[in-house]
């Protein structure tokens, strides 16, 4: 069994033109070229994708669950950065 | 609130558990338990059907049965990715499996004789499959229902394409090749029913793992819906289902059926099925002569270290 265990990648997909990419799973590889190779493999084999994005894992920087509270309740008590905070006669219903 | 009754409250609202979240030890190791030997079977599961690769009656079955291999492989590349999140390694998984300490199902064990074992195949056992893999999509841990919304999609194509290979024999078919469906309807059935496992009485991690939102329904509940849903597709295809207890309970609204073999079925999983060295053998022997090409590829990366990929 060997310990040499290959980098570990995360891959995102652009499903189609004008879309983001989004996450949508890992693999391992060597090398960049190779994560792009089995991606396309993995995850695109009934033409899920037009664009492929991988980055290895150990180089995503993540907010910790922990800050949670900290990072996302101010925005709670913010209503009024919503547009339907504002209420306006019917005619400018649209704005 | 204890952490521990923080993520109780969490499960009970319906919320899903991402990988850096806290969660309690049982939970991790009852998910890395159930996902990992979940990858095993997708990974293993290639065995069979791969044995009929090379002998495809045609072309077209070929080309079918080449991408539903090459799709069980994807399944479990998905499966480890997910398993991974949890804080085991990829190479720590597959150890386990080579030395016996992690499980696959045990339908796997079973040899696929004729090319109607392959339909078969594809009709019930990805039948059976996809019967216990789509409420895992609902799965409180959140990296593993992600895996299970792209594995789902992808099985709908292989139980359709089973079900279509052996509708093709039994309606344009020879009476011998009728016959080896049927013969193959006569092996897979029993082992396929008890791929939703044991009896709820005799399940003893199912009521937690129920509570926790890891599973949605009851082994016996789905294995009753599974043969709810099979009977008339038995019915459309021409076959016999080998059960002769098999019968609709008006009052229970829902076939009845005989008693199923638990002793086989304890001594499969036990590691005495037909095909459990073989299976196993393979998968080690495919591991170790891969070795190689595994540490050359690293040896390769490590020369060229700022590689870029060409547009």
């Amino acid at each position: 069994m060997t310990s040499s265990e290959w980098p570990l990648w995360e891959v995102f997909v652009r499903s189609k033109a004008g879309l983001d990419h989004k996450h949508c799973g890992s693999l391992h590889a060597t090398d960049a070229r190779m994560a792009v190779h089995m991606a396309r493999d993995v995850y695109t084999r009934r033409q899920e994708g037009t664009s492929i994005w991988v980055v290895r894992s150990v180089d995503i920087v993540a907010s910790d669950p922990v800050d949670k509270d900290s990072l996302f309740d101010p925005a709670v008590d913010k209503v009024y950065r919503h547009p339907s905070f504002y209420e306006l006669p019917p005619s400018v219903e649209h704005m | 609130m204890t952490s521990d009754a923080q993520f109780e409250a969490r499960i009970a609202a319906g919320d899903f558990i991402e990988a850096n979240d806290w969660m309690p030890d049982r939970y991790r190791n009852t998910l890395l338990r159930q996902i990992s030997q979940h990858a095993h079977s997708e990974i293993v599961g290639m065995l069979p059907e791969g044995n009929w690769i090379t002998r495809a009656p045609s072309l077209k079955r070929k080309a079918i049965l080449l991408s539903k291999v090459q799709d069980e492989g994807g399944h479990g590349l998905y499966l480890y990715g997910a398993a991974e999140t949890l804080g085991t390694s990829r190479d720590d998984m597959i150890q386990a499996l080579h030395n016996g300490t992690a499980k696959y199902s045990s339908i796997f064990n079973y040899p696929t004789i004729t090319w109607a074992d392959v339909g078969t195949i594809g009709w019930l056992v990805d039948g059976a499959a996809i019967m216990n893999q789509v409420p895992l999509c609902r799965c409180s841990y959140a990296p593993y229902a992600r895996a299970m919304v792209r594995i789902c999609r992808e099985e709908s194509t292989h139980q359709r394409q089973g079900f279509e290979s052996l509708l093709v024999m039994m309606r344009q078919g020879t009476d011998a090749q009728r016959s080896m469906v049927q013969d193959a309807v006569d092996r897979w059935w029993w082992p396929s029913i008890m791929m939703f496992g044991p009896p709820d009485d005799e399940s003893p991690n199912s009521a937690q793992s129920m509570r926790w939102g890891i599973k949605r329904f009851s082994n016996d509940d789905l294995r009753q819906r599974f043969i709810d849903a099979t009977v008339d597709q038995a019915a459309l295809l021409g076959v016999t289902l080998p059960d002769r207890d098999l019968v609709w309970n008006h009052e229970r609204g829902h076939y009845d059926f005989g008693p199923i073999d638990w002793a086989e079925f304890h001594r499969v999983v036990g590691g005495d099925g037909p095909c459990n060295e073989e299976r196993l053998a393979a998968r080690v022997a495919a591991w170790d002569e891969g070795a190689w090409v595994r540490e050359a590829a690293l040896s390769y990366a490590s020369k060229h270290p700022a590689q870029q990929v060409s547009p």
